[in-house]
């Protein structure tokens, strides 16, 4: 096995007095993409924001490409090549599309030229000079994507893209995130629909009450969905 | 009723109130800046806006350095001694309610004009006009260093405001005023950033400073007299809203100089009654969008 990219080791995070996540450990090899499932509040999402450094405060480690990233601020982990996509998506509303689309600076080489994701984001071409916050739930979602493409990250974290969108909708971000993949981008994908995340995913972590409570590859997801339906409670 | 009233009256008290008013915009814009942009009343403004005058003044008596010079360097200084009190006093603040750094603000103001007034006493000081001389307009007798307070104002105001809503560097405060955390996670030092648009406020308080010193007399009190008017001006605009403070700013000074023809005596309650009026129709101000009423 190779060195993986993201190593998590016994994670704690708290919002203001109350603690967030219990301990947290897993991995993320170079080129995969691993989601992380688990039932409502169970900290998804604030595993994210603690890897961003986005919570009040977090202790244990947390090794991305060789350093370690608790101690470092927000703007100083981005630089080392992580990209965040929140679960709001965040599009700014004072600013338009091709604002939100350019908004993030490009840090490194790697990054997708504006042009390029226009391409791959089709939908956004004909919306440049709307409001960024007039654009439908899906084209924002891409929108949320799309502009953390440019900056060189090659490392996404993205947050239940697919959370409140229409099926056909569900499908399109599915192949975007497919080809995000196949372009050689390493993702930690936030998920609670298991037949999204199991279409897109190498392996699953599960999380339990800020912990994690079990690891499964794509193909164990499919052969004991029913325990996987348990941890989720549907 | 208004028949006494001559063109020459309305045309002269018009232009006076374009000078005021250029002050008023000038200092209106650097306060919304601050407040829209990172959520401090600055209540220090006027203390700023007077200590910009004081260094232009210090500068000429002490190094012999011309208007000219202070009106690049008067807020360097100034900007940098904001800068100073934004690291010392309102960044321990900055995750606390607004409250907080309006009164450390306001603290702020006692003791710099307390300072100011032991070291310089309260009576004004003179700074000679760098452009002496004027045209007679017909109307009124202007004074070429009038003339030059109004372009030049105009000028700085439709820069600010054309970096703020053009530029690369505007779009990231826009945006790290809706959601600080998102646009540091795309790898910018938001809260040097933070600290910057402080100083750059300051920084036109002091600049106002400069241009008010060879109007006014240069005195510890300057400021506070005018921050009552620049407060009404920028609530009046929407707190925050960049072009309603400088549109304000000029409306305001207009109305004022006006009021001084038709109604001598209500000329000094006439903002106040504006911004009652305002504040009851609009209440997120004259030029406040939807958007920005958040
Ligand atoms: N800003 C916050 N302040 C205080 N507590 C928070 C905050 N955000 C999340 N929490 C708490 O932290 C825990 C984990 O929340 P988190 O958002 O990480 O869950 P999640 O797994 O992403 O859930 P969901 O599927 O609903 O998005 C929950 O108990 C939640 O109430
Ligand atoms: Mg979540």
């Amino acid at each position: 096995m190779t060195e993986p990219l993201l190593k998590v080791q016994n994670l704690e995070a708290w919002y203001g007095e109350s603690k967030a996540l219990h301990g947290m450990n897993f991995d993320v090899q170079p080129g995969e993409l691993v989601t992380l499932i688990g039932r409502n509040g169970a900290g998804k999402s604030t595993t994210l924001r603690s890897i961003m450094g986005i919570v009040g405060k977090r202790t244990g480690s947390i090794r991305f490409d060789g350093a370690e990233l608790i101690g470092k601020r927000t703007f100083q982990i981005a630089r080392t090549g992580i990209a965040y996509c929140p679960e709001e998506r965040a599009i700014f509303s004072s600013l338009n599309v091709a604002e939100n689309l350019t908004l993030p600076p490009v840090l490194k080489a790697g990054g997708i030229a504006d042009a390029e994701l226009l391409r791959q984001f089709p939908n956004l071409q004909r919306r440049l000079k709307s409001q960024g916050t007039k654009l439908s739930g899906g084209e924002q979602q891409m929108l949320a994507i799309a502009r953390i493409l440019r900056t060189g990250a090659r490392f996404l974290l993205l947050d239940e893209p697919s959370e409140g969108l229409a099926p056909v909708v569900v499908k399109e971000i599915g192949e975007q995130i497919r080809q995000l993949k196949s372009q050689g981008f390493t993702i930690l994908l936030v998920e609670q629909n298991l037949s999204f995340a199991r279409k897109v995913a190498d392996r699953h972590v599960v999380v339990e009450n800020g912990k994690v409570v079990d690891t499964l590859t794509n193909s164990a997801l499919e052969a004991d969905m029913a325990r996987v339906k348990t941890y989720l409670g549907v | 009723m208004f028949d006494h009233i001559s063109m020459q009256l309305l045309l002269g008290q018009l232009l006076i109130g374009l000078i005021n008013g250029s002050f008023y915009a000038m200092l209106s814009l650097g306060l919304a800046i601050i407040f829209g942009l990172i959520h401090v009343v600055n209540f220090a403004h006027g203390a700023q806006y007077m200590l910009g005058a004081f260094v232009a003044l210090l500068l000429l008596n002490h190094l012999g350095i011309p208007y000219w010079g202070a009106l690049i360097i008067a807020p360097v200084v100034v900007g940098a001694f904001g800068l100073l009190m934004e690291q010392t006093i309102l960044k321990p603040l900055r995750h606390l309610d607004h409250l907080y750094s309006l009164l450390a603000t306001f603290a702020a103001v006692l003791i710099i004009e307390g300072l100011m007034r032991l070291e310089f006493g309260s009576t004004g000081l003179p700074y000679a006009s760098p452009l002496p001389g004027g045209v007679n307009l017909g109307f009124m007798f202007l004074p070429y260093y009038r003339g030059w307070v109004v372009i030049f104002s105009l000028v700085v105001c439709i820069a600010t405001w054309l970096l703020i809503e053009k530029t690369k560097l505007g779009a990231y405060l826009r945006a790290a005023n809706e959601r600080p955390e998102i646009v540091e996670s795309f790898g910018i030092n938001v809260p040097r950033m933070m600290s910057l648009t402080y100083a750059f406020g300051v920084g036109l308080a002091g600049l106002g400073g400069v241009l008010a010193a060879p109007i006014y007399q240069v005195s510890p009190s300057m400021g506070s007299n005018l921050m009552i008017v620049i407060f009404a001006v920028v609530v009046i605009g929407g707190m925050g809203s960049i072009l309603g403070a400088i549109l304000t700013g000029y409306l305001i000074g207009i109305v004022e100089g006006l009021t001084k023809v038709f109604y001598p005596e209500a000329s000094n309650l006439a903002i106040f009654v504006i911004m009652i009026v305002a504040l009851i129709l609009r209440p997120n101000g004259l030029f406040s969008s939807p958007e920005s009423s958040r």
